[in-house]
């Protein structure tokens, strides 16, 4: 899947594009609350970062910049996380998911932490099964 | 005739000559092209029917990821598709334009768009979602609030949803490969 040598502008263009996909995805993840967007939006982004990568430089480039073995730890967990927060709640003497005990004082508070944390989780688990199934296709479309 | 009702008539002519191109071309790649388009100008549509939330996430999987891992199929398996007998093409034709009138019988029954006697107006629920949420969880973007608290078993759900089917693809394509390069490396 890897382009020429000699395709300069499409190289340079995405590696100038390259930090703003990421950091546009941190900022879906983070400013879901407020505008539209999320985890899943922004696991999906990222992952698109990464497959633009691979795909522009050889998937070699892109398993050194995000190694497969990170993968098969970030997948479960995201879903580790999503579910921790859950017990989490439960130790605090609430309902599995009710992010109202996170924060003893302030229940909204508590609403607010608990949306970030599940978020974040969802973003993890969504971005590592792209990139993955991504290198899982690529991986055996080489042989 | 007002300029959104434009905007809607040419963004489904588009959606439907779109429709027309994937089904009669037998190169694959051009359909992987078009199948990106079709889902970007679903999600113009879904942004017109103020839905922005569902629109990013199909702007994002379907325009950009789905496109890359059919090309990614299409190194795997072929790159066109084979010819199908006409009779079977026309038992298809005849059952895609029974589904489709059904499905448009179907939309009668239903509300129309932005009806303000719609049932999802005089819900229970609706007051809970739009108004008491500002109070209880202080989020401003209502669909995060409901798809991360209010229905947070559900969302659970889907990301093991996602994390399964990641896995699934990862121990039938991933695993393959690695043997072969594990029997790679012993012969030399």
């Amino acid at each position: 899947m890897k382009l020429r040598e000699e395709q300069t502008i499409l190289r340079i263009v995405s590696k100038l594009l390259l930090p703003f996909i990421l950091l546009f995805a941190l900022y879906v993840q983070f400013h879901g609350d407020y505008g539209p967007g999320g985890g899943f939006q922004a696991g999906v982004i990222f992952a698109t970062g990464i497959v633009l990568y691979g795909l522009v430089f050889g998937l070699e480039a892109a398993e050194t910049a995000l190694p497969p073995r990170w993968l098969q730890v970030l997948m479960p967990l995201g879903l580790l996380l999503y579910a921790g927060v859950g017990v989490a709640n439960i130790l605090l003497g609430g309902e599995y998911l009710n992010y109202n005990t996170l924060d003893a004082h302030d229940p909204v508070h508590g609403q607010h932490l608990g949306i970030l944390l599940v978020e974040l989780g969802v973003g993890i688990t969504v971005a590592a099964v792209m990139v993955s199934v991504f290198y899982a296709f690529s991986d055996r479309g080489k042989d | 005739m007002n300029f959104e009702l434009i905007i809607d008539v040419v963004l489904l002519a588009l959606l439907v000559a779109t429709a027309i191109g994937i089904a009669s071309l037998r190169q694959l790649f051009p359909v992987a092209m078009l199948a990106g388009i079709y889902s970007l100008l679903s999600a113009c549509f879904f942004v017109l029917m103020d839905a922005v939330d569902v629109a990013f996430t199909e702007a994002a999987v379907g325009a950009g990821m789905v496109t890359v891992l059919f090309l990614a199929t299409f190194a795997l398996t072929s790159r066109t598709e084979l010819p199908t007998r006409p009779r079977r093409r026309q038992a298809a034709l005849i059952a895609v334009f029974l589904t489709g009138a059904l499905l448009m019988l179907a939309t009668r029954d239903m509300p129309h768009f932005a009806a303000a006697d719609a049932p999802i107006h005089s819900h229970p629920l609706y007051e809970r979602y739009t108004v008491t949420s500002n109070e209880e969880i202080a989020v401003p973007n209502v669909v995060t609030s409901v798809l991360a608290s209010y229905r947070g078993y559900d969302t659970l759900g889907e990301v093991t949803v996602i994390f399964t089917a990641g896995i699934a693809v990862w121990m039938l394509l991933a695993g393959r490969s690695r043997r072969n390069k594990s029997a790679k490396g012993m012969q030399h």
